[in-house]
């Protein structure tokens, strides 16, 4: 919402000074987005005239100007083509800022001719995006005048936001009303003596609705205009417009934008004699009808959408914008103004169904003053002959008038309840009443409050504690701090939302970096990665890199690898601990801890060549996280099985019994092609809600074994048939030695030469860990046996020769 | 040699020890000595020859003969041995401005840090974590927070939708995290604390909006919260956030539909000498939004609004960070640029805590 310091004071008769009213306002919740001052920025530019222009010696495009500024001569040189002898412009002198080129003027030399000054443009002065020349004024211009004040652009303009609630500050009056209430002046009275006329309106307002829809149109009312004089509208009108970021049209077009502006009132202006028949009728748009709006667009419209329309169809999108078939041109000179409430949503419906976004709308669907179309057309109509003559005619009316009246219960001792702060119920009073709240009083303590018809927004008693509070100021609210509920804090998160931030220390400790990616990627990427289901789509997403829930977060890191590795850094290794979304169900989302190393495991250095990274290193990282989750890790099995992006041969899952905690491996190569990654690239993924909390047994450990005995290590090699795995080997070892063996793991592999087809050589090193007694030869010799043995029986295993 | 005066023999051998050069050396000379042919060896063989007292005498003196001579071969053979030592270390000489094996170092992500910063101070205020869904049905993320399907502020929301399913209802995603605060008041009976951080989302992308976002909403309800306790709370969390004990914090009314009445929340800032600096200063830097609980929403979650009522606040966990650590830009933080995450992300090994400090 922008508006002047001037139209401000129009409705506000006020002794604060600008930079007073600038404070207040974003205390009253009118935030002050901008304020543009061109009268302050401009002051060193003054009127001037050029008495010379003489080509410029050395430069073909250039003049040389003897300008006169009032203040006597000066020579200026001159690129643009309209500077000539006559010519009154603005004069910038030197150690003046040029705010459309950021520059502060001195006196320059150009080609050889001292220039002592410009001449401007209206770009370079960021009134206009004009630049073809410099600013031509009326002849008769005073030179040697400021500029700015002489050109009436000495009010400065303030922009501030207006939340969705303060429609009525959408208007300059409401602003000035909120003001005023906060102790800054007194609102002044409207003026608009009513008009008394016995001329009938050359045009009827019918309203055609469907039964039980009569609130689409609440109200509205016209009156015609005869024998107009649609010229331009007055300077200071076209001034303040301006300076608002609207463009002055003609003087019919730009009532209605004022007053738009002014009361926060939007009005539509049809010229008569483009009107067929005498009737526009309100009514909802037949399927397929079509229209052509103010903006040169044509809209096709269906049977939900508000119209006004005449006996040739449709030509205004109620409350969203008018049509050009009947709209107002530069020779109207009868014209019928439309001043209407219209339901909110059904303008915001239709706004949105057409994508129409207009300042129109954008007051309708946040709510007008209800009662305007009976109270404002007279404000209006005096402006309209005023400036463009003309007779009026009989206001016209239809609509059965908004139902707005409401009183709220209100005790005043509600306020210091909910906002802590004490306000004297005779200063809340002031405050509501001033704001245009009716109070009537039950007894002292009970009142009833009507809010007033412009303030839709009001709903209950803690929006009048709201008004009473920010008009009394926020910093009055008292500070508490919260009252204690314990001495000794207590943790804010439970085991389970523990994990994500352990598991980010974990990972981050074993040398990976920590992103966070979008939860969105493309679908095809998706669907690689098992998702990519239709419900999973978005239906606006901001491109279709983005248009699909991540099934998985893997192709987003593998991204953000292959980002690196084009700009140089193809060695890495990340995680991320984030939702993935398998489904849109409330329980669907899971949380997932997941990693990719790419690359190498070092960088190159002295002390060796560093390793290409691989499905091992995956499953180490896969370990730890389901250790960092309390998963005894002894008691999983590797199971060879994993999502098809994976490297079919070298991944797998880690299990607890049938379930599946964990996957790792080395990815697929198509999957590393697809992200454009040299490899090799290792990945884990882990899902924290698979992994079951540990049962909580208390803090108490159980008591620690020491033994006071030797451990004794044995090796040994096994050739067994090559399907079997470590996992099934070592097992059998354990189950053979309990309990002495306390350890196995083994240490060597080997395939080839010697062994047989199909075939591999295992070496384990066993450690036996005696509880009682040291071992004797026998002790070792019999669990050695029993070992040798196992693996026969269970792994179709012999000692290798 | 037998025949040698034992004095001599003590004296020779011992200066022919201290002569020795090497351990071969000084080998030969013990078995020149002391071995089994040496000449106190034979020496000793030869005290058959003698009788009684003499023999005595004799056997005596050889015997601290012999006594000296081993102590004299073993101080220098470790003399000696030292020496060797010695030179074979100096040979052993390495470039220790060499770098050791290179160690891959992790970094949390600044979001995940700001993120326990935050916890840490609303733990120390009572508060506990609770969460939702980002994927929510419209019910959770506009009406139950009072905003009705046509609410100007819906529009202002820039929701992003899923595909419909056949009843054409649409889910969306979150655009705050709100919906927690009803997920919890429905789940949970007054007095309620709780903090909901979490993933956010709206169809919004430019240099300071991404179409992914976090935010973290609290809510604190019971019989007599107010707006006073609403204050107090934020001021507190913004000078503990900052560490800035006086750092000013400021509420400007405004609005939101699930709150009423609604406040803004600045923090006091200076812009001097280009830079931007936390703490008292000439200017404000919005932070915060937050209000009392709109009596509708309560009413929504089957909390009566003439009973209980409490306040609720949002903040963009970005927006803090960049200001807290001085990251100039939002689009990084969701690019993974390992150069970005070297220098702007965090140690593991140093998390924040009231008792250890917030990094402030």
């Amino acid at each position: 919402m922008k508006f002047t310091w001037n139209w401000l004071k129009d409705h506000l008769d006020t002794e604060a000074g600008m930079a007073e009213i600038l404070d207040a306002l974003p205390m009253l919740g009118l935030e002050v987005e901008s304020i543009e001052d061109k009268g302050k920025e401009l002051a060193a530019f003054t009127i001037a005239r050029i008495v010379e222009a003489n080509p410029h010696p050395n430069a073909d495009s250039l003049r040389v100007c003897r300008v006169d500024t009032g203040d006597g001569e000066i020579e200026v040189v001159c690129g643009a083509p309209n500077a000539r002898a006559g010519l009154v412009g603005v004069f910038a002198p030197v150690g003046s800022y040029v705010p459309g080129i950021d520059l502060t003027l001195t006196e320059a030399e150009i080609r050889g001719v001292t220039s002592r000054g410009m001449m401007c443009s209206e770009r370079e002065m960021m009134l206009s995006d004009e630049h073809d020349g410099i600013i031509e004024l009326d002849a008769d211009a005073p030179v040697g005048q400021a500029f700015a004040p002489w050109a009436g652009l000495d009010d400065p303009m303030i922009e501030i936001a207006i939340t969705p609630n303060r429609a009525d500050c959408l208007g300059v009056r409401g602003i000035a009303r909120d003001l005023a209430a906060a102790g800054f002046g007194t609102l002044k009275p409207l003026e608009a003596a009513s008009i008394t006329t016995r001329v009938a309106s050359r045009v009827k307002w019918a309203i055609d609705l469907p039964a039980g829809q009569d609130h689409l149109v609440p109200r509205v009312s016209g009156r015609s205009f005869i024998g107009v004089n649609n010229a331009s509208s007055p300077a200071w009108m076209q001034q303040r417009l301006t300076a608002v970021g609207q463009r002055p049209i003609s003087a019919l077009v730009d009532i209605t934008n004022y007053i738009m502006i002014d009361l926060g009132r939007p009005l539509h202006a049809y010229d008569i004699d483009r009107i067929k028949g005498d009737t526009l009728t309100i009514r909802l748009a037949h399927n397929g009808e079509q229209m052509e709006a103010l903006n040169e667009k044509t809209y096709t419209l269906d049977d939900t959408m508000l119209v006004i329309g005449d006996a040739d169809g449709a030509d205004d999108l109620a409350g969203i914008m008018g049509g050009q078939r009947s709209g107002i041109t530069d020779d109207t000179t009868a014209m019928f103004l439309e001043m209407a409430v219209f339901d909110p949503i059904s303008v915001a419906t239709t706004g949105r169904k057409l994508n129409i976004h207009s300042d129109a709308r954008y007051r309708f669907e946040r709510g007008l003053d209800v009662t305007s179309p009976d109270w404002a057309m007279d404000y209006v109509s005096a402006m309209v002959m005023d400036i463009c003559g003309g007779e009026a005619s009989e206001i016209e009316c239809a609509g059965p008038g908004a139902d707005w009246e409401r009183s709220i219960a209100f005790r005043p001792a509600r306020v210091a309840e909910l906002s802590g702060v004490e306000v004297d119920p005779g200063k809340q009073d002031d405050i509501l009443t001033t704001l245009g709240f009716t109070i009537t009083r039950d007894d002292a303590d009970h009142w009833q409050v009507s809010p007033p018809p412009w303030r839709g927004d009001i709903d209950g008693a803690a929006d009048l504690v709201e008004e009473v509070i920010r008009i009394n100021g926020f910093d009055a609210i008292p500070e508490l701090a919260l009252p204690r509920l314990s001495v000794v804090g207590h943790p804010a998160v439970d085991a389970s939302q523990k994990r994500p931030h352990s598991l980010r220390r974990l990972l981050a400790g074993r040398g990976m970096m920590e992103a966070v990616t979008f939860s969105f990627l493309d679908r095809k990427t998706a669907e690689r990665f098992g998702g990519g289901a239709e419900a999973m789509q978005l239906v606006n997403p901001i491109s279709t890199d983005l248009d699909t829930m991540r099934p998985t977060i893997l192709p987003n890191l593998l991204s953000a690898i292959s980002r690196n590795a084009a700009r140089g850094e193809a060695d890495a290794a990340m995680f991320e601990v984030g939702p993935v979304f398998p489904g849109d169900g409330p329980d669907d989302q899971r949380t997932v801890a997941a990693g990719v190393r790419h690359g190498t495991n070092a960088p190159r250095n002295w002390h060796g060549e560093p390793r290409g990274v691989d499905w091992a290193d995956a499953k180490a990282d896969a370990l730890a996280v389901l250790a960092g989750l309390g998963v005894n890790t002894d008691s999983l099995q590797s199971m060879p099985e994993a999502p098809g992006w994976y490297h079919p041969g070298q991944s797998g899952a880690l299990c607890q019994g049938r379930k599946v905690l964990a996957h790792f491996g080395a990815l697929h190569p198509s999957v590393l092609d697809a992200f454009d990654l040299r490899g090799p690239a290792a990945a884990f993924e882990v899902v924290l809600d698979d992994v079951n909390l540990p049962k909580a047994k208390g803090p108490a450990r159980p008591l620690v074994q020491l033994s006071a005995f030797q451990p004794v290590s044995r090796d040994f090699a096994f050739v067994l048939d090559a399907v079997v795995t470590a996992e099934q080997l070592l097992r059998a070892i354990r189950g053979a030695g309990k309990p002495l063996v306390s350890d196995a793991s083994v240490f060597d592999v080997y395939a080839g030469k010697g062994i047989g087809d199909g075939r591999k050589s295992v070496a384990v090193s066993v450690t036996l860990q005696p509880v009682k007694a040291t071992l004797r030869d026998e002790e070792i010799e019999a669990v050695s046996t029993a070992i040798i043995e196992a693996v026969a029986k269970h792994c179709g295993g012999e000692l290798r020769g | 040699m037998a025949n040698t005066d034992p004095a001599t023999l003590q004296s020779d051998t011992i200066a022919r020890i201290e002569a020795a050069d090497s351990l071969d050396a000084l080998e030969a000379i013990r078995v020149d000595s002391l071995g089994k042919k040496g000449s106190v060896s034979l020496a000793m063989r030869s005290l058959g020859q003698l009788e009684g007292d003499a023999r005595r005498e004799a056997g005596q003196q050889l015997n601290a003969i012999k006594e000296s001579i081993t102590t004299a071969l073993e101080a220098r053979k470790s003399t000696l041995a030292e020496a060797a030592l010695n030179e074979k270390l100096a040979s052993e000489t390495v470039d220790i401005s060499l770098a050791p094996r290179p160690e891959a170092e992790g970094r949390i992500h600044p979001l995940s840090r700001t993120l326990e910063e935050v916890t840490a101070i609303f733990a120390e205020m009572g508060f506990t974590v609770a969460e939702g869904p980002d994927i929510e049905s419209d019910y959770y993320n506009f009406t139950a927070l009072n905003i009705p399907p046509e609410h100007p502020a819906r529009q202002e929301h820039d929701t992003f939708y899923l595909t419909p399913d056949a009843e054409g209802r649409r889910k969306v995603l979150r655009t705050h995290t709100s919906p927690v605060q009803i997920r919890t008041m429905e789940k949970i009976k007054p007095p309620i604390r709780i903090i909901a951080p979490g993933r956010t989302y709206r169809s919004d992308h430019d240099a300071t909006h991404s179409p992914m976002f976090h935010q973290c909403e609290g809510l604190v309800i019971g019989k007599d919260i107010h707006m006073g306790h609403l204050k107090g709370c934020l001021i507190d969390f913004c000078r503990a956030f900052f560490g800035v004990d006086d750092l000013p914090v400021r509420f400007r009314p405004s609005y939101f539909p699930f709150t009423e009445p609604s406040a803004e929340v600045d923090i006091g800032c200076s812009r001097e000498g280009g830079g931007l600096k936390i703490g008292a200063g000439d200017d404000w830097l919005e932070i915060l939004g937050s209000g009392m609980v709109n009596p509708r929403v309560l009413q929504h979650c089957g909390i009566d609004p003439d009973e209980y009522q409490g306040f609720a606040f949002g903040m963009g966990l970005e927006r803090i960070a960049m200001l807290k650590y001085g990251i100039p830009d939002l689009r990084p933080f969701y690019d993974s640029d390992l150069r970005w995450m070297r220098h702007y992300g965090f140690v593991p090994f140093d998390p924040p805590s009231i008792h250890l400090g917030l990094g402030a």
